[in-house]
């Protein structure tokens, strides 16, 4: 089986975010693999353990997002690509990232993919379904199941708290919601055989794609932090005195009761 | 030239979602006075067509087909393009729910559109429609506009007002026959569990509990505080990873995101991921043991003490209010 695993790399969770000059401030910050694509790397791994083949790993970014491939190489899989656009193109969106994505995996024959159902910086989660539409293959996504058994698919999706069964055939792309599986943790002989394992780097160029074709259909216009939210009252006195002022507090003073 | 947009009105358990009739408030702001077009889909859904326009709608396109009695992409792709075709809008809405993160990239794609997902806020600057959207979780936002194709967006449930229903407005509601063929995914099974109750995303008033709250049963004072106040139960991973209860009631960074007008943080300490899915909730209440949890730094109002105590209490006094009231 051919399978593909889509990575970004996002910004650690526990970060807090700052700007400077209008743009996410990325100095110093720890970065990681997005956490929904940890549970697609871990599944495509499984995957490919039961039903034999290949997981190759993509990811779509700068220089960097290696050290995040390395840790999925190092996790067990078997390939990685990074695309780096740094020198190519300055605004993308997600349709440019599923339009160079798409284009590298066309003539892969490619019989699952597998993304993570939202990046939590970007947060938007249209790159999976954007990529098997220009693949031109069925998508399920947020899903928590999978089997696969002589090509035939059968996947459990989360739908707001609802799990629906729903069965597909291969080539099929996925996403990952959690309670998918539990991510391993790269292992000590894990690491020192990814540093061997293939990580091809790859421009626009090399997909033949120009910049005008991946051109962002949206456009970031300005970028802003929220207004810091001061700490509140903290009550005294009796819990049940407390319990009552608090009621008060919530129809009288905050009005939403 | 005036402008038209779609609005997808989304059928659940039997009735419109509230998220669509924003979705409607929301296509009011963008279109300026232009025309705002309801979509049903599905295999029964015409009459719900009055009800979009009651909310804003001035007419309403249903595609009816009994392949469509089930959510598939294939399906209900198959049925917007053949709508988008007919109308050619300059825009078409969704709700940001399930079907509508599933739903819209695919169509965004395949019509090679800018689509703004997650949208909080909408405002019509200079011909421009500017949407303000979330990032990092809710740690920033940001403000994106649509450069090429049709304006595709998803409006997040709780932000954007929804107009007062009018039950004297009244519309044109036509069906479109469209052709629904190679559905690709099939629906064998559904089973309910976040059905019983409100819906966690669209809540007014979210309870929710951490690994304070220390076992399944622990749950159930907060369940009943809920249900006094017509709200949800919700959850904190620390909560979800003790199995205390199901993950669909994560809130936070990898789990859901809500903004109710009254949150209820029982037994959590307030961890950065925690933050990000609640922090934008209009009142906060914290209740926890330690007067030193992080909790109270966003709170707008805080209980020092155990969960288990001042719950039934609060209980207690808000079925009063509902006596008096
Ligand atoms: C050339 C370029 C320039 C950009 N410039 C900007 C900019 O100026 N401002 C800005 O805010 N953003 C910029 N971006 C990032 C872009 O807007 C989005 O972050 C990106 O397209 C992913 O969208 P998302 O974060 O909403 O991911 P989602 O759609 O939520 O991601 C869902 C899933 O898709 C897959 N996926 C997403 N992104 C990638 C990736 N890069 N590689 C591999 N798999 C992926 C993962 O499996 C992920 O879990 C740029 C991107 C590119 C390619
Ligand atoms: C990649 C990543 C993603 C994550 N995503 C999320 C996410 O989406 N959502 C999320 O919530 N977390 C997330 N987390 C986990 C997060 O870091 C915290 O571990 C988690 O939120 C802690 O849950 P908690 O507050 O319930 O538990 P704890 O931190 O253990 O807090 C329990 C609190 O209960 C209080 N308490 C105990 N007994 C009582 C009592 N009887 N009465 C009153 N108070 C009491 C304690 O004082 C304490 O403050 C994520 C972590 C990572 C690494």
């Amino acid at each position: 089986m051919n399978i593909y695993v889509l990575l970004k790399r996002t910004f650690d969770t526990e970060e807090k975010i700052t700007l400077s000059n209008g743009k996410i401030n990325e100095d110093g910050a720890e970065f990681i693999i997005n956490p929904y694509d940890e549970y697609a790397v871990e599944e495509a791994i499984q995957v490919r353990d039961a039903q034999g083949g290949e997981v190759t790993v993509i990811s779509v970014g700068t220089e960097e997002a290696e050290k995040q491939l390395r840790t999925a190489l190092a996790m067990g899989a078997d390939k990685a690509v990074l695309i780096n656009i740094e020198d190519d193109i300055e605004n993308g969106d997600q349709f440019t990232t599923a339009k160079i994505i798409g284009e590298y995996l066309k003539g892969k024959n490619a019989d699952l993919i597998i993304a993570g159902n939202v990046a939590i910086d970007g947060g938007s989660g249209q790159v999976g379904p954007r990529v098997a539409e220009i693949l031109g293959i069925p998508y399920i996504t947020t899903i928590t199941k999978l089997d696969i058994a002589a090509g035939n698919v059968s996947v459990i999706r989360d739908v707001e708290g609802d799990s629906e069964t729903i069965e597909a055939s291969l080539p099929l792309l996925v996403t990952a919601q959690q309670g998918l599986n539990e991510p391993r943790y790269p292992s000590l002989p894990g690491i020192m055989k990814a540093k061997k394992k293939p990580l091809e780097k790859l421009e626009l160029d090399d997909l033949d794609l120009e910049e005008e074709d991946v051109e962002a259909k949206t456009k970031t216009i300005e970028i802003y932090l929220p207004a810091k939210k001061e700490a509140g009252k903290v009550l005294n006195g009796e819990i049940s005195d407390q319990v009552s002022e608090l009621v008060q507090l919530l129809r009288s003073e905050a009005k939403v009761i | 030239m005036a402008r038209k947009f779609l609005v997808l009105g989304e059928v659940r358990d039997g009735s419109l979602r509230n998220v669509s009739f924003e979705a409607i408030g929301a296509a009011k702001l963008a279109a300026d006075g232009g025309e705002i077009v309801g979509v049903l889909v599905g295999d029964s859904v015409q009459n719900f067509g009055n009800e979009l326009i009651q909310y804003g709608a001035d007419r309403v396109v249903a595609v009816e087909n009994d392949q469509l009695k089930q959510y598939t992409s294939d399906g209900y792709a198959q049925s917007l393009l053949a709508v988008i075709e007919q109308e050619k809008p300059e825009g078409i809405f969704f709700g940001h729910t399930a079907l509508g993160k599933d739903l819209a990239p695919k169509l965004a794609g395949k019509l090679e559109s800018g689509l703004i997902s997650d949208v909080t806020s909408i405002e019509e600057e200079g011909g421009n429609i500017v949407f303000t959207r979330p990032i990092y979780s809710g740690k920033a936002f940001e403000k994106k506009i649509v450069t090429a194709g049709i304006v595709f967006a998803t409006v997040r449930p709780n932000n954007i007002e929804p107009l007062a229903k009018d039950e004297s407005r009244s519309g044109d509601v036509s069906t479109l026959s469209v052709d629904i063929k190679d559905l690709r995914t099939i629906i064998k099974d559904v089973v309910r569990k976040a059905s019983e109750g409100v819906d966690l995303s669209e809540a007014k008033v979210v309870i929710a509990g951490g690994r304070g709250v220390k076992s399944e049963d622990g749950f159930e004072p907060l369940k009943e505080l809920a249900q006094v106040l017509g709200g949800a139960v919700g959850a904190s991973r620390g909560a979800c990873d003790a199995d205390y209860c199901d993950y669909s009631l994560q809130i936070g960074q990898t789990g859901k995101v809500v903004t109710p007008d009254l949150y209820i943080a029982c037994g959590i300490s307030g961890a950065i991921q925690h933050l990000a899915g609640m922090s934008n909730s209009k009142v906060i209440v914290a209740i926890n043991k330690d007067p030193e949890a992080n909790i109270f730094n966003v709170a707008d109002y805080g209980i020092v003490g155990d969960l288990f105590e001042v719950i039934p209490l609060l209980t207690e006094e808000f079925k009063k209010l509902k006596v008096n009231a």
